[in-house]
């Protein structure tokens, strides 16, 4: 696949060295002028100064034969108008944008970016999920289908402690589909299956019934 | 959202016809430029932040006007301000020629002033006699 990435910093350069690891052919746009050279001596001639949101230098850098273009600088902004450039002007197929500030997360999606990863999110998350008190941890988002993938672990004072999964009362959508119990191996749980204290579950869910599906497995 | 010399100038223009006008600026320093007899509102803030321009009163806005020197941050704003709060009249400043014409195409009011001056300049010479004097702004 041809990438193109826009922006060399920190998350910039390391998935340039990660993607051309993987055997893509790639390319990164940078505005200033050191750190380009320092890509350019760390990678090899894969760097070249340059505004990933000017159209001619979109069109040098080749973006109509690109596959797939990353945009991962600093400003939402930026990101957000060299995807809508990539897209609409030369028709890459996939667009990613990185987000920084959570809230553009909307308009990121509603001006057709593909693929939106927020890195303040991402943090966050992973610092809340080290908290003990902390209800699900997603393991996986399938943006396309609107559904998650979550963790929950059954806490000991949990009212869903001895009821089977039909008497649950689960938030439409919502599915268990996998109890991982200790002694046991994990299984697929019917409606019948009853839960119990410290079973750990793996479920899908969507962003807007989360909460519900936690209080219902965890109490409130 | 920008108050710099256009964004003064105009929001002062509006504000003497009687619109109800607010500014929004990073810098409280820029409010500087608005007229001393501006009755508007001037207001810090980012307008590529919802949350600034709902303070703005984004919801209530007829029109909406991004005026700062990043064009990239102009045509953010903007489209935040017609797709998210529906903005019925959105105009955007871009100096690069190449992104106005992009953003135009994707609906966009927008406005190059390079394009515009230098069209103009050009006019401007090749007329083949000078109209009078007039005074330069």
């Amino acid at each position: 696949m041809y990438i193109i990435v826009v922006g060399g910093g920190q998350v910039g350069y390391y998935l340039a060295k990660a993607l051309m690891d993987e055997g893509h052919e790639l390319l990164v746009l940078e505005k200033d002028a050191a750190r380009t050279a320092f890509i350019c001596n760390d990678l090899g001639s894969v760097c070249v100064r340059g505004d990933g949101c000017e159209m001619t230098t979109l069109a040098e850098a080749g973006a109509g034969r690109a596959d797939m273009f990353i945009a991962v600088t600093g400003e939402d902004e930026d990101n957000l108008v060299s995807c809508q450039a990539a897209k609409h002007k030369f028709n890459v197929p996939r667009t990613v944008a990185r987000i920084n500030n959570p809230k553009n997360e909307t308009i990121f999606k509603k001006m057709g970016i593909d693929v939106t990863i927020s890195s303040t999110n991402i943090i966050m998350e992973s610092i809340e999920e080290e908290m003990p008190t902390h209800p699900l941890t997603h393991l996986l988002d399938i943006q396309e289908q609107g559904l998650e993938i979550v963790e929950i672990k059954i806490p000991p004072h949990s009212p869903a402690i001895g009821k089977t999964v039909k008497e649950l009362s689960l938030p439409a959508g919502n599915t268990l589909s996998l109890i991982i119990r200790s002694q046991q191996k994990p299984f697929v749980p019917d409606k019948d299956t009853i839960l119990e204290a410290e079973d750990q579950i793996i479920a899908i869910t969507t962003p807007e019934s989360e909460e519900a599906l936690g209080t219902t497995l965890r109490g409130s | 959202m920008g108050c710099g010399r256009v964004g003064g100038k105009l929001a002062g223009l509006l504000d003497i016809e009687g619109h109800n006008v607010t500014i929004l600026d990073i810098d409280e320093y820029s409010f500087r430029r608005l007229p001393p007899e501006f009755g508007g509102t001037a207001l810090v803030g980012n307008g590529t932040d919802e949350d600034a321009l709902k303070k703005a009163g984004i919801e209530k806005a007829d029109a909406f006007i991004a005026l700062t020197q990043g064009d990239n941050r102009n045509i953010m704003a903007c489209q935040i301000a017609k797709h998210i709060f529906n903005v019925p009249r959105v105009l955007c400043r871009t100096y690069d020629p190449l992104r106005q014409e992009l953003f135009g195409s994707l609906g966009i009011e927008t406005f190059s002033p390079t394009t515009i001056f230098a069209q103009m300049l050009k006019e401007r010479l090749l007329k083949a006699k000078p109209t009078g004097e007039k005074k330069a702004k």
